[in-house]
């Protein structure tokens, strides 16, 4: 494991609470997580464990009830909506099991999205974002909307979404979830491809060890805790 | 950074095309419906008490015969004599002025042009009673009063029409048999609606009318100026009893004339009037809040649509205000294009319209103002809000919206 200081993302004793009074439930428990700048990493477990949670306050969409989390050695849970916000748009990329994409827009349009909150310019926007649709080879159909694309090319122009303001670690919950296996084989390739070539950090939750076979590290959850941490050498190969 | 919003505004109203025009539908119907109602229901009123002004206010009108629709059979009653105008005119408190009045109507020729138009014979009390300013020339004098000299002030409309707009004081022309001469032009009071074109008259000595045109001294009209500081009501029973008493009409005997109160009839019908306009306001309110609850509905529909869309504004990186601009510029976009459209279709409403109601076209800018910034208000409540509470979810909350 990566020391504290190498790490890009840790995680100390988090905990996270739903709700309140007698339908309060605690979801994570204190989890401790070091994630290594340009890892692979796979998080696996049990319906309910708390991966989509875990994943969540990773990618600054929710907050932790208690504990520390260290992104690039600065604390992310004292930082406001905004600055958290801020963070989102300059560091991480999201994809979801549902795509989430705008309706009724275009695959460009979808992903010039944040390029827009960056406020790139029109021509270098346009650019960006044609660049990152031959990435995940959907160029071709920049001009079509979600209706009009089959459920692996909409998540592939989520990832180029994800992906096209350059962040430094890429989340994914369940991103196969949704498609069928030969569709997910192509996600997964596209997402090792990432990993390698860009040097992207991504964060995968799977429920499928098939999928978990193309990442190099697999952190198993368990009743809201890390239980734990295998690392794979190569594809497939299982090395505790 | 507000190029950006308004852009990202306008591609969203553009891709829910189908919302964005129903909401402006409902604000356009609100917009031009209370525009078009108020104006019309303003117009109307003041039509009406132009039509009242017209008229005159605190003036008798005195006929023979016992009023509209009755009469019938019997002896036709006596007209009025010369002496009943002064009896009228020295013996009761209040009265400024008495015009008796006889009329006729013959076709006017001049230089191959001819019109037929109404011969109103009065006295130079006429224009004390009702007064008319003159355009040109002069009123009549006293000698040529009492002479009945074939003198005459004519309406825009016969100068219109005889003298082809041109000047006509000093002009000599013919009126039946009998040749005038044109002393005077009056100004232009025109429509009215209870006796057509007012502009539409020869005006000449009643001696001149009752020798040349009646054939006859009997006045069939009596106008009674009465002094504002009288009421009409007093002046008209004391003229009653002394018509009473010179007309012999014994005790227990009906009145064979009548008097009709000009200030009586404007103020029943101006009250009419109001009403009316107020009726219309109410339902003009009504359709405000009608388009207010389509906008109301159309926002509230859309409202899982767009915290969704929020949540993955704000998953990528959008910071809430860039968000919530950006509903805010929609919603101000799509209420002001409402606004606008509804005001273009009930003024263009208003100006169908008014010819077909006989009423003046008017432009009320506060009501315009009014009504565009009610709906533009509802729109941008109903559009703002929504999204206000929506950025401030967690971005996965937002997502996860159902
Ligand atoms: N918004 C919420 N309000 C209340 N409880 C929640 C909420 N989100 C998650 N939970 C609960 O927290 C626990 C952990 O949920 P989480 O979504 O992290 O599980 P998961 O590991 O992703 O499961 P799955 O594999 O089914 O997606 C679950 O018991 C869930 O019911
Ligand atoms: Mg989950």
């Amino acid at each position: 494991m990566a020391s504290d200081a190498a790490s890009l993302i840790a995680l100390r004793n988090v905990t996270k609470v739903y709700g309140q009074g007698a339908t309060q439930f605690q979801a994570l428990k204190g989890v401790d997580l070091d994630i290594a700048a340009g890892d692979f990493v796979a998080v696996m477990g049990p319906s309910g464990s708390g991966k989509s949670t875990t994943m969540n306050i990773l990618g600054c969409l929710d907050v932790p009830s208690a504990g520390t989390f260290l992104f690039r050695g600065h604390h992310v849970e004292t930082l406001d909506r905004d600055e958290r916000a801020l963070l989102r748009r300059r560091y991480l990329g999201f994809v979801f099991q549902g795509f989430n994409l705008l309706s009724r827009t275009t695959a460009l349009e979808n992903v010039e999205l944040p390029l827009l909150y960056r406020g790139d310019e029109k021509r270098a926007r346009r650019a960006t974002a044609m660049a990152a649709l031959e990435k995940v080879g959907l160029d071709r159909w920049w001009d079509h909307t979600p209706a009009e694309l089959s459920g692996g090319q909409q998540q592939r122009v989520a990832i180029a979404r994800a992906i096209v303001t350059r962040p430094d670690v890429l989340l994914a919950d369940e991103p196969t979830g949704n498609l069928d296996s030969e569709r997910s084989v192509e996600i997964m390739e596209l997402l090792t491809d990432l990993n390698r070539e860009s040097g992207i950090t991504v964060l995968m939750v799977t429920h499928e060890p098939d999928m978990a076979a193309f990442a190099r590290t697999v952190v198993h959850f368990k009743d809201g805790l890390v239980e734990r941490i295998e690392t794979q050498h190569a594809q497939g190969e299982k090395v505790s | 950074m507000f190029g950006t919003t308004l852009l990202l505004a306008l591609r969203s109203i553009r891709r829910h095309i189908l919302r964005s025009f129903l909401t402006i539908l409902g604000i356009v119907i609100g917009v031009g419906a209370v525009v078009t109602m108020v104006t019309l229901g303003k117009a109307t009123t003041a039509a009406v008490q132009s039509q009242i002004a017209a008229l005159g206010t605190n003036i008798l009108q005195i006929r023979p015969g016992q009023g509209f629709g009755r009469g019938g059979g019997g002896p036709r009653p006596p007209d009025f004599t010369p002496e009943d105008v002064t009896a009228i005119a020295t013996q009761i408190a209040g009265v400024t002025a008495v015009a008796p009045q006889a009329q006729a109507s013959a076709t006017a020729i001049y230089e191959g042009a001819n019109w037929s138009t109404t011969i109103n014979g009065t006295t130079a009390a006429y224009f004390q009673v009702q007064p008319w300013p003159l355009a040109s020339g002069r009123y009549w004098t006293t000698p040529e009063e009492q002479a009945g000299k074939a003198v005459c002030i004519i309406g825009n409309t016969v100068r219109q029409n005889l003298f082809r707009g041109g000047e006509a004081v000093g002009e000599r022309f013919r009126l039946g048999d009998v040749s005038c001469d044109v002393i005077g032009t009056l100004s232009t009071r025109g429509q009215a609606g209870f006796g057509g074109d007012q502009d539409d008259v020869v005006i000449m000595p009643i001696k001149a009318v009752q020798r040349r045109f009646t054939g006859s001294r009997d006045i069939r009209l009596m106008l009674v100026g009465v002094d504002q500081r009288y009421q009409t009501a007093g002046v008209q029973s004391a003229i009653t009893d002394l018509l009473r008493e010179r007309r012999t009409i014994t005790d227990g005997r009906e009145d064979n004339f009548n008097i009709f109160d000009t200030k009586q009839i404007s103020d029943t019908l101006t009250g009419t009037t109001t009403a009316l306009t107020r009726i219309v306001a109410a339902v003009a309110a009504i359709s405000l809040v009608v388009g207010g609850i389509g906008i109301m509905n159309i926002m509230l529909v859309s409202v899982t649509e767009r915290t969704r869309e929020i949540g993955i504004r704000l998953a990528i990186g959008a910071v809430a205000n860039e968000v919530l601009l950006q509903f805010l510029v929609e919603a101000v976009v799509l209420s002001c294009l409402g606004g606008l459209i509804g005001l273009v279709i009930a003024q263009a409403v208003i100006a169908g319209l008014t010819p077909l109601l006989d009423v003046p076209w008017t432009f009320d800018p506060q009501i315009n103002m009014i009504a565009f910034a009610i709906s533009a208000v509802i729109g941008v409540v109903f559009g703002y809000f929504p999204a206000r509470r929506a950025a401030a979810l967690n971005p996965i909350d937002a997502l996860r919206h159902e």
